[in-house]
């Protein structure tokens, strides 16, 4: 009990320091709209996905890449705790051990559904329409969640890892952008060629969008569905431990360099 | 004698092949200040950290009012505040969220945790500066908050690691007030600082450390009066000169050359007779002096005595920074 209520206690606190900073908060809102200008009026033009228009295969690609951008926070965040010594004086508080892991994946949860909100209306704006019901839509942004709790776990880690703050945004990115770019997000991995085709068509972001996308616009989502769900379970599954060792290990190493 | 409010036995830690503690003991008595007096890496922080139950010991056993550190640590978090040289607050949040915090991660009632937080703030003289994130605050308020911060929960046992290091004269007095008016209430404290003014002031006891072990302990008085209570400082201009003063005042006080081997540092029991003693000497020899300065002892005079070598690294007291 009091371990949920100290991590909802860390959930506020993360989420008020996200807002009270404008960069981070620009960082999760300003990039992903861009994202959907660009393609919907740079690239949208010259790509042609068969039998649905650009604008609604496009949204699917959105907001997964939205979720995984935002994970970039956790990184930054973790990381800056972790420096400033407020993982010190947490951890000479009765507060749950958990609560600061947990209050961080929490909060990203919370900021998720805020972009995915922001994203939805960002879409009807450009001519996204929904082509299915009320209930898919919540599948899907259960979906999405999932996935940002994944990859929340593996930039917690990375943020626990890194030197500082601005080293723990730099490991994030290319994490982005291999999961990113070549994908299913915003083409058809068909147009790719063999090697990177076959990373594209087997990697985690693929799986979810494919998930996504039929979620919103219809078809069949069982086959993905079922390949989104575990990997990303299986993310966790490594990822969640390995950052509570990590947790565990870094607050006790660093007296080495502060003695 | 009853148990002690802190106590701690052949206390080691290791970080790899640094050896940051190598058998401590302590004892500080309810009510009491202790102040752990040493340079950089004397292993200071590192016994705060086990005290606190961040860090666990590689050996040796520690204890707040009587629970042990490693086995009853959930115990030992609800009896103990720490504040430190790091002012552990968090910049987005202002003064006033940062102390409901840590009133909710201390599960304090939910409905004496406002209260308590403006208590605070009064008391601490931050009732104006409340509503501003923390990231706006100067150096003293932060420490100021960082010290609220950990007296949230009302803790009965007080840990300030080097709570003034890096503020200026004011913020200092600032904190030495406040840390004062705290042990008045009846707050047991161990306090760890660089600086032999802020332990005479503030200690009851000075335990001084170095390289992870215990060099000497007392109250201020004792230790003083075991080095010296005064220091002259005697600047000569040829460097023969300040070997001849020290051959000649060396029966009489305990002297060392410093620097550029032109300074005398020469320890005397008080600042009248005995000051007067060794100027008397020096005139005997016709040593001329280009300058003479009477000065309170420091960490480095406290270091030089006790181990031969200095407290920091270059001349004087490196006040300030740590790294």
């Amino acid at each position: 009990m009091t371990a949920l209520t100290d991590a909802v206690a860390v959930a506020k606190r993360n989420i008020i320091g996200m807002i009270r900073r404008p960069q981070l908060l620009g960082f999760v809102t300003i990039q992903p709209v861009l994202f959907v200008l660009m393609f919907r009026y740079v690239f949208g033009g010259s790509i042609r996905i068969p039998g649905v228009s650009y604008t609604n295969y496009l949204m699917a690609g959105i907001f997964v890449t939205t979720v995984l951008f935002g994970a970039q926070n956790t990184a930054i965040g973790m990381a800056e705790d972790l420096h400033h010594g407020l993982l010190e004086r947490f951890r000479s508080l009765v507060m749950a051990r958990s609560a600061v892991l947990a209050g961080r994946v929490l909060a990203d949860a919370v900021r998720n559904l805020f972009v995915i909100v922001l994203m939805l209306g960002v879409g009807y704006l450009v001519g996204f329409r929904l082509h299915t019901s009320l209930a898919a839509l919540v599948a899907a942004t259960g979906m999405l969640l999932l996935f940002g709790f994944a990859m929340s776990w593996v930039t917690a880690l990375l943020g626990l890892a890194a030197k500082s703050a601005e080293a723990a945004a730099a490991a994030a990115l290319p994490l982005t952008v291999l999961l990113t770019f070549p994908s299913s997000a915003f083409l058809l991995t068909g147009s790719l060629p063999g090697p990177l085709r076959a990373y594209a068509d087997h990697q985690p972001l693929t799986a979810t969008v494919n998930t996504v996308r039929p979620l919103l616009l219809g078809g069949p989502t069982a086959s993905y569905a079922a390949a989104a769900v575990i990997w990303c379970l299986g993310i966790v599954a490594v990822f969640a431990p390995l950052s509570v060792l990590r947790y565990r290990r870094t607050a006790l190493g660093r007296a080495r360099h502060r003695p | 004698m009853a148990d002690p409010a802190i106590g701690v036995h052949g206390l080691v830690k290791r970080f790899g092949p640094v050896v940051a503690l190598d058998g401590i003991d302590l004892a500080v008595q309810a009510g009491t200040v202790l102040g752990l007096l040493g340079p950089n890496g004397a292993g200071k922080t590192t016994a705060v950290r086990i005290l606190t139950t961040i860090l666990p010991p590689d050996a040796g056993q520690a204890s707040v009012l009587g629970l042990d550190v490693v086995r009853n640590a959930q115990d030992v978090r609800a009896a103990i505040g720490l504040a430190g040289q790091y002012a552990a607050v968090d910049e987005n949040l202002t003064g006033r969220e940062n102390l409901r915090l840590i009133g909710q991660l201390t599960h304090q009632p939910r409905r004496a945790i406002a209260p308590r937080a403006e208590e605070l703030l009064d008391r601490f003289g931050m009732a104006t500066a409340a509503g501003r994130p923390v990231r706006t605050y100067s150096g003293g308020m932060r420490r100021r908050l960082d010290l609220a911060a950990a007296l949230v929960h009302r803790p009965p046992v007080l840990f300030l690691d080097e709570p003034t290091t890096g503020l200026d004269p004011n913020g200092r007095s600032d904190l030495w007030t406040l840390i004062g008016e705290l042990v008045a209430d009846g707050t047991t404290v161990l306090l760890t600082t660089q600086y032999l003014e802020e332990a005479d002031r503030l200690a009851d006891r000075i335990v001084v450390v170095d390289r992870g072990r215990i060099i000497a302990e007392g109250t201020a008085i004792q230790l003083k009066a075991s080095l010296g209570s005064t220091v002259v400082e005697i600047r000569v201009a040829d460097p023969a000169d300040a070997r001849r003063a020290a051959a000649r005042l060396q029966p009489f006080a305990s002297t060392d050359v410093l620097d550029g081997r032109r300074t005398l540092a020469v320890k005397v029991p008080d600042q009248g007779p005995a000051v007067q003693e060794v100027i008397r000497l020096l005139d005997a020899d016709a040593i001329v002096t280009e300058s003479l300065a009477i000065r309170e002892p420091t960490l480095d005079d406290v270091f030089l005595e006790l181990t031969g070598h200095r407290a920091s690294p270059g001349p004087g007291v490196n006040h300030g920074s740590t790294s």
